[in-house]
This record gives C-alpha cells, sequence and structure tokens, in this order.
C-alpha cells in the first residue's frame, strides 16, 4: 500500500520546541523520575497543590451516591459523594472519632462506592450526613463537653467542570478550579453527558508517572513500539520516516497535541487487520461517526484548526488526559503515583450508548485494541524506568515531536521549585 | 438439541459455545491467555467467515433484550475480537515484550 507520510507546517521560530522559548532546546534530566526524595516533593508541591479529577459525575447519579477514591499520592482516602441538595461535596474518609477509614467494603485498600443516607462507621457507629455534618456519637453521654458540631468530616475544596469532578487537597487553593483549567481547556465544551458507555481499565506498572505518562504524549514512538499491531504503521513508509504530529500548543501547565485521522474506513483492505474491516473498527475506534447530539464541531476541539483533523490530545496538569476523536468518542487517562518508580494507570473510554449490536461490537474492538496497545507500553516503560535507575546517563535529548514531555518535566520541576521557595520564606 | 447453547442456524458452533460464551472481559482475556494457538485458531477459523452473518442475525433483536442464545451468540463474537490478536497479529497467546505487567477490565457495558 503506497502512503504519504505528512509533515505539517511549524511555527515561525522554526521548532513548537523554540517557539515556547521557556522550554530551552538542551537534554534533559530524568533525575526526577528516580528519585525518592523528589517523589516526596511531588507530593505537598504538586499534589497537595493542583487540581486532580477523581471521576465523573454520571458515577454520582442519585442523591445519596458516592464512591471512594484512594490518593496514595497524597497518603489519604477521599469520599466523593452527591448530597441531598444534589451538591458534590469530597471529605478526608477518615471517623473524627478515633481515625477508622469511614467508608470501604470488604478490603479497606480498595475504593468503593454505593448509595447511603449517611455513613456510619464501621468501627463504635459514629454517624455522618452526606454533607459532612456529625449526626451520631454512639452514647455520646460518656464523652467530655463534646459537640458534635466540632467533628464534621474534614472537607476537601471540589469542583465540578463538564461533568468532571475535581478535588484541591489545599486548605486555601490558590487558584479555583476554572483559573486552573486555564482557557485553553475551559474553552471545550463537549456534550460528554451524552457518551456515557463506559469500560475502565486500570493496572499497577513499575514505573515513575511521568515516565509513563510521557509515552502518552507523543506519537513519535508509534510506528516502532506499535509498528507490528498496526498495519498502517508498519507500513515501510512510516517505519523509514515516521509519524508527525498536526500542532502543539501549551497553556500554562497544560498542553496539547492534534493528530491527523485514521478511522479505518478510508483505507485499503490490506492496510487492515481482517477483524477491524468486519467489526468497522479499530485503533481510532469505530469508524461510523457516532451522534454525539451536538450542532457543528464541539468547541474548544481541533484548536490548532487543522484540516484532516483526527484527534486532541488533552493533557490537563499533574495527571489527567482527555483524548477526543473524530468519529465521536473519548477517552481519559489517569496516572496516580504510588511510589517514586510505581503507577497505578487508569484508562476509561467513553461511547455514545450501543443501539445495537453493531455499535456495541464497535465499541468492543475499539477497547480490546486500546488494551493491546496500553500492554505494549507497560511493558516498555518498566524497562524504561530500568534504565533510568541505572545512571548511567544523566541526561536525554528530547525532539521537537517530543515537546509535551519537555514541557511536563519542566512544569513539575518548576511546581516544587515554588513549593520549595515558598518553605523558606516561612 | 435440547442442550443447544446458541440459535439453530448457528448450530455448527456449538462446538466452542461451552469454552468461548464468556460474559466478561476479564474472562475472555484468561481464556485467551490459557488457550493454544490451535484452539484459538480453530475458534477463529469456524467464525470469522461466518460473522458477518452472525451480526445480521443479532441485529434483529434490541441490544438490551436479547434472547439467552443470541446473547451467547454476541459472547462468542466478543471472543472473537479478543482471539483475533493472537490469531491476526501476535502468532502467540500474549503480547510480547510485556513482561508481567497488567492492564484490567474494572468496568464494562452489558452486554
Amino acid at each position: 500500500m503506497k502512503v504519504k507520510v505528512k509533515q505539517y507546517p511549524k511555527p515561525p521560530e522554526g521548532s513548537w520546541t523554540e517557539h515556547y522559548p521557556e522550554l530551552g532546546t538542551a537534554p534533559v534530566s530524568y533525575e526526577s523520575s528516580i528519585s525518592p526524595e523528589f517523589f516526596e516533593l511531588e507530593r505537598e508541591a504538586i499534589f497537595k497543590r493542583a487540581w486532580l479529577n477523581v471521576g465523573r459525575i454520571e458515577q454520582l447519579r442519585r442523591k445519596g451516591s458516592f464512591f471512594t477514591k484512594e490518593l496514595a499520592v497524597a497518603r489519604t482516602s477521599l469520599i466523593v459523594v452527591r448530597g441531598m441538595d444534589d451538591e458534590i461535596r469530597a471529605f478526608h474518609n477518615v471517623c473524627r472519632h478515633r481515625g477508622n477509614k469511614l467508608v470501604w467494603t470488604d478490603d479497606p485498600r480498595e475504593e468503593a462506592k454505593g448509595s447511603c443516607r449517611q455513613f456510619a462507621c464501621k468501627y463504635h457507629g459514629w454517624k455522618y450526613e452526606l454533607d459532612g455534618r456529625c449526626s451520631h456519637v454512639q452514647q455520646e453521654g460518656e464523652f467530655f463537653g463534646l459537640d458534635k458540631a466540632d467533628y464534621g468530616l474534614v472537607p476537601v475544596h471540589c469542583d465540578v467542570w463538564q461533568g468532571f469532578i475535581f478535588v484541591n487537597l489545599a486548605k486555601e487553593p490558590s487558584q479555583s478550579l476554572t483559573e486552573f483549567l486555564g482557557p485553553m481547556n475551559t474553552a471545550i465544551d463537549y456534550p460528554f453527558h451524552n457518551v456515557t458507555e463506559r469500560f475502565y481499565y486500570r493496572g499497577d506498572i513499575r514505573s515513575n508517572w511521568k515516565v509513563f505518562l510521557d509515552a502518552f504524549q507523543e506519537f513519535y514512538h508509534a510506528p516502532i513500539l506499535h509498528g507490528r499491531q498496526n498495519p498502517v504503521m508498519s507500513n515501510p513508509e512510516y517505519q523509514r520516516l515516521g509519524f508527525y504530529t498536526m500542532h502543539f500548543q501549551i497553556d500554562g501547565p497544560h498542553r496539547v497535541g492534534s493528530t491527523s485521522g485514521g478511522a479505518g474506513g478510508l483505507l485499503p483492505p490490506e492496510a487492515l487487520n481482517p477483524i477491524e474491516g468486519v467489526m468497522r473498527s479499530g485503533l481510532f475506534g469505530p469508524w461510523d461517526t457516532a451522534d454525539i447530539g451536538t450542532e457543528g464541531f464541539p468547541p474548544g476541539l481541533n484548536p490548532g484548526n487543522k484540516k484532516g483533523w483526527g484527534l486532541d490530545s488533552f493533557q490537563i496538569f499533574p495527571n489527567f488526559a482527555i483524548v477526543f476523536w473524530e468519529t465521536g468518542w473519548y477517552l481519559t487517562y489517569h496516572y496516580w503515583p504510588t511510589a517514586h518508580d510505581r503507577l497505578l494507570f487508569e484508562a476509561t473510554l467513553y461511547f455514545v450508548p450501543a443501539r445495537n449490536v453493531r455499535e456495541r461490537l464497535a465499541h468492543e474492538l475499539a477497547a480490546t485494541t486500546i488494551k493491546e496497545y496500553a500492554l505494549q507500553d507497560c511493558g516498555t516503560l518498566e524497562a524504561t524506568q530500568m534504565g533510568l535507575e541505572s545512571r548511567v546517563v544523566s541526561t536525554f535529548p528530547l525532539g521537537d515531536q517530543e515537546i509535551m514531555c519537555r514541557h511536563l518535566n519542566k512544569v513539575v520541576n518548576d511546581w516544587v521549585a515554588d513549593y520549595q521557595r515558598s518553605r523558606a520564606e516561612v | 438439541m435440547a442442550d443447544a447453547l446458541l440459535p439453530p442456524e448457528f448450530s455448527y458452533l456449538e462446538p466452542f459455545a461451552r469454552d468461548w460464551c464468556l460474559a466478561s472481559e476479564p474472562e475472555r482475556y484468561a481464556k485467551r491467555l490459557a488457550s493454544t494457538m490451535d484452539e484459538m485458531q480453530a475458534f477463529y477459523g469456524a467464525l470469522f467467515p461466518r460473522a458477518e452473518e452472525a451480526i445480521a442475525y443479532l441485529e434483529k433483536f434490541p441490544l438490551h433484550d436479547l434472547p439467552d442464545d443470541a446473547r451467547r451468540l454476541l459472547q462468542l463474537l466478543y471472543s472473537l475480537i479478543m482471539v483475533s490478536f493472537p490469531v491476526e497479529i501476535w502468532r502467540q497467546p500474549y503480547l510480547p515484550d510485556t513482561g508481567t505487567a497488567s492492564f484490567e477490565l474494572k468496568d464494562e457495558p452489558v452486554p
């Protein structure tokens, strides 16, 4: 098959990277990905100060719906709950009496979800309203001057953008969620509420969260690491010339990359795995565009306004990504560090709910395909972590296609430096 | 056949039904890893040429109100998708170069 590897115009500075001069072009250090001490700083400087996405409102459909979120990176667990007033709130998952973890099922280390009228502690039966107020103290008369009003659950700042529930663990966040997300992200107006059929994957991976995330914010590796799986990428032209991203954009700590499309309907049969032709689906998702229920193209997507647009990969600092695909579906990634050399990786695919077997099968193939790709990344990134930890090499060159990796590296270092400065001033 | 699992039109697939009518992706993935290439090739070889026919048959029913035998036929198609990766691409049950990495589906649409 003949393919034409497309290259796209770069900014007048000659490269995407030099368009953002603060990034520099020098080789970068990955010491921040192999140092346990640096990870301790990241906990405080980043994960206890940035807004973190912990889920979507569809996970809390009714008054009293809740889920818990384990945040090993902040050494805490949260309860996220829809109250009787329909307000979504977040609390630390800790009973005020003697510190027992309040909400869990079977295994205290696992996340829980469900629906309830109030939370009751398994240990001594203290109870809490869905808005956090302490409503019952067992044998209250035995306590000394105890006022239940002083013993509500410890709240966490919580806000919702486009149905995504964010928390901020700071006592007083320095920015509102909207300010934090900035103009590039908040320009997105997508009918997420219509795209709710959900496949949720998670994996426990032995690599630093940034080392792992970096593989999901460059497409440079696609024809090589994933070449065998995909007949298009394994084409000699891609193998020889590589793959180019259409558009990069940086806004504050956040970044986006856009690439061309590739839903297989346009490709000749020899460019497809046979199953793709039958299911009309594959790497770029279902071939047939779903009706997401909007008139026209959703605002905020394809920020470079490129012809032949296929997907946007919005990287929302620090550890959240939304990828929008041209045929009317999206997915999210979350990268939750659990140690300096380990992370919990979550991938969630969202489709317009299937109306028939054919649509459902197209979703199944798209989801299974993503898993095959992700597993290839998982194995390789454990290998990268091992290579970095040898400390044989201390700095690494990043090309223009890897501008987003360079940017994350810089933002993390900046946030940590800012935190250290603020500590020094105290 | 009194103990048939699949719609009569697809009785030729009965030999595969007990093994491959699996309701969830984790079961299908585990079955893939536990199978030989010969077993998956035989299943793929039987179903793939008739997959379009099976989809057309299933399209006659509402997705959320499938008769039991049709639901099992749909599960066979999900299993076909699962084995297509080892059969069409990898030539082995597991992905090359993935070590002990795991990536598990914890929540999926039903059916």
